[in-house]
């Protein structure tokens, strides 16, 4: 049990690095080499005060017409994607481990609220998880590929909680969470999860069409 | 037991020989190959990107009317996507001629490109830009509805896309210009006059069948006293349904003899018609295909050269309509160049009671008969009015009778909308209304 901590803790927590940083800076240059030399024209519509204006409209709750006629939808994935990015960064026991390896740490969040956020997006998993299962529009679009993903960002969340309340054996379960962890950020880039770092340009995109050519609101 | 036939008509398949005899031609190998010369020809990084982007999560359909209309998960943008550009990257182009045929149907018949998902989809991805590339390989492999199809041979053989010959264009247009002349004896339609202010371009169904709208461009005209022309050869229709079909070399030859007609008559600025589509086709796309970042003439579109005419006090309202009317923002012109509060000033000028439907502006829904879907024709126009309840909902819910829609085929979409749902409704164009409310000088008349 010692070894394969050791293991995931050590080796493969490098291998996970070099996967996760590796292959999203290969995703976004080769795309960027391929638009340039394809695509070249993209690059010349960009804008920064339009590509800003929709990204902005994007990442505000609310600030679309759609996220107003999803009420439901849009709590939730606002939240899911809050929590599922300031968690793990900001989580006590992480920083623990950021300061014993590297000598970094910063602010922490209090156990109880990270407590509280990790269940979020716990609960919004299951919320998309059953949206899929649900909506008939969601469905017909839904593949295995969806759940497999959808899975990939629950199960650290999972069983990093059942690890801090050591509801079962501890040790196991906070292997299965390093090892989810690493699973998800290795899957990042070669996921849909990619959308993560293509969202900001594919808006970027969109909003400078829409403002500089167009002159007309994307949101 | 025999079938009601309800349900027979319900049934019926829409027979279109366009798209069973090119899929009738059609090899797996042609189609492998085909397929993986646009997939590594003209595909490229927006094509990836947008497809490893979309995590599948539907909030595009309430952006489209047909899903709107019909209620089912197939009629969502994404739903069509999943249908053709997945299936056809998945497989890597090993896809069947009759799974063409229905791509093409999907393509060219289910979806306008109106560009309203591409501002419901959270991400931003331009899923019109995906459906025109189906419609591209629909194309490339002559599987492409038979009444665009034959749109599209007209631009090819004769620069228009209403096989008019030369002799009657200039004959509709001094046809035109002599009922005119009875009203103001002094107008005239200057054909090919060079260095004129403006060169005023229309599409092909105009001379065709609506040769009263140049009738009144003419009559706006000279009221405004404006210097303008129109070409007498190739290049004064600026129509492009091949820009539908996904027939870009012929789109890039009817643009370039569009502009090249206004470059030769050294004019200042090109003004087009009524037109959403044409206005597309000049502004946004054909420009692009020919490597113009932006127009290289500048083009504006009737709307705003309204506007800018009424701004700048060149033509008077004298009296305003009193009847109510509501106003169609048409997706060309407003998702494709925010229009919108230009046309809203144009019809507080001559109207007394407006009238908005909701939702409006870029938010507007589609008319359903652009993007080329009303030139696929009568077979599909049942289909194309079915397909759009949600816009006669919207139109019914204003009260009024009067639909102002500056753009051909949302005219067409709409007035077939509103006499299958009885909507007692009639649609106008802008120049129709200024027809009735403008002042025309006492020096003019006759």
């Amino acid at each position: 049990m010692q070894g394969i901590y050791e293991f995931v803790r050590g080796p493969l927590l490098w291998v996970t690095f070099v996967v996760f940083i590796g292959g999203s800076l290969y995703r976004l240059i080769s795309m960027y080499y391929l638009a340039r030399k394809k695509e070249a024209f993209i690059f010349s519509y960009l804008s920064l005060k339009y590509s800003l204006r929709s990204i902005l409209h994007w990442i505000i709750p609310f600030a679309s017409a759609n996220m107003r006629q999803r009420p439901i939808m849009t709590v939730m994935s606002f939240l899911f994607h809050i929590c599922l990015l300031v968690t793990p960064i900001f989580l006590l026991s992480h920083i623990i481990l950021w300061d014993e390896s590297w000598n970094l740490s910063w602010w922490a969040l209090p156990d109880w609220i990270a407590d509280i956020m990790a269940l979020v997006v716990i609960g919004a998993c299951i919320f998309f998880f059953f949206r899929r299962q649900i909506l008939p529009e969601v469905k017909y679009v839904t593949s295995t590929a969806d759940y497999v993903i959808l899975a990939i960002t629950a199960a650290p969340f999972i069983t990093g909680f059942l690890a801090y309340h050591q509801w079962i054996e501890y040790r196991t379960m906070l292997i299965l969470h390093i090892l989810s962890g690493e699973t998800m950020l290795m899957a990042i880039p070669f996921t849909r999860l990619v959308h993560m770092f293509y969202f900001w340009f594919t808006r970027a995109y969109m909003g400078s069409e829409f403002g500089g050519v167009r002159h007309a609101r994307d949101w | 037991m025999a079938v009601p036939a309800t349900k027979l008509k319900e049934k019926k398949e829409i027979i279109d020989v366009g798209l069973e005899e090119g899929a009738a031609r059609l090899t797996y190998e042609k189609i492998e190959q085909v397929i993986n010369r646009v997939i590594t020809g003209e595909m490229a990084a927006r094509m990836k990107v947008y497809v490893d982007t979309c995590i599948h999560c539907g909030m595009c359909s309430t952006a489209c009317h047909y899903y709107l209309s019909h209620g089912t998960p197939e009629w969502a943008p994404v739903g069509k996507v999943k249908q053709t550009m997945w299936e056809i990257l998945e497989k890597k182009g090993k896809v069947s001629p009759e799974f063409i045929k229905r791509a093409s149907i999907i393509a060219s018949t289910e979806c306008n490109v109106c560009r309203r998902c591409s501002m419901y989809c959270p991400y931003g991805i331009d899923i019109a830009y995906i459906m025109a590339t189906v419609r591209r390989i629909c194309h490339l492999l002559g599987v492409t509805p038979q009444y665009i199809q034959d749109t599209a041979h007209s631009h090819s053989a004769t620069m228009n896309q209403m096989w008019v010959k030369e002799d009657e264009w200039i004959d509709t247009l001094q046809w035109q210009e002599g009922e005119a002349q009875a009203e103001l004896p002094s107008l005239r339609i200057a054909l090919d006059k060079e260095g004129a202010d403006i060169m005023y371009s229309v599409i092909g169904p105009e001379p065709k069948f609506r040769a009263q709208l140049i009738y009144q461009a003419a009559i706006l005209m000279t009221a405004a006293g404006v210097d303008w022309t129109m070409p007498a050869g190739p290049g004064w229709d600026n129509s492009d349904m091949a820009m539908f079909t996904g027939d870009f070399e012929i789109m890039g030859r009817v643009k370039r003899t569009h502009f090249e007609a206004a470059a030769n008559l050294r004019v200042k600025k090109i003004v087009m018609g009524e037109c959403g589509h044409a206005f597309r086709s000049v502004y946004d796309v054909g420009n692009r295909w020919l490597g113009w970042k932006m127009p290289p003439i500048p083009v504006i579109h009737a709307t705003q050269f309204y506007y800018e005419l009424l701004k700048e006090g060149k033509i008077k309202i004298a009296r305003k309509l009193k009847e109510p009317v509501t106003l169609h923002d048409p997706c060309n012109i407003v998702r494709g160049r925010g229009l919108h509060e230009m046309m809203r000033y144009l019809v507080n000028a001559t109207c007394e009671n407006f009238v908005e439907m909701y939702p409006n502006r870029e938010q507007n829904h589609c008319c359903c008969a652009g993007g080329g879907v009303i030139n696929c024709g009568p077979p599909w126009k049942t289909k194309r009015v079915e397909s759009n309840s949600i816009k006669a909902e919207q139109l019914a819910a204003t009260g009024v009778h009067i639909c102002i829609a500056p753009c051909h085929n949302c005219h067409g979409g709409l007035d077939d909308i509103i006499n299958t749902y009885k909507l007692n409704m009639h649609t106008m164009f802008f120049i129709d209304v200024l027809m009735k409310t403008m002042e025309i000088p006492d020096s003019l008349k006759a």
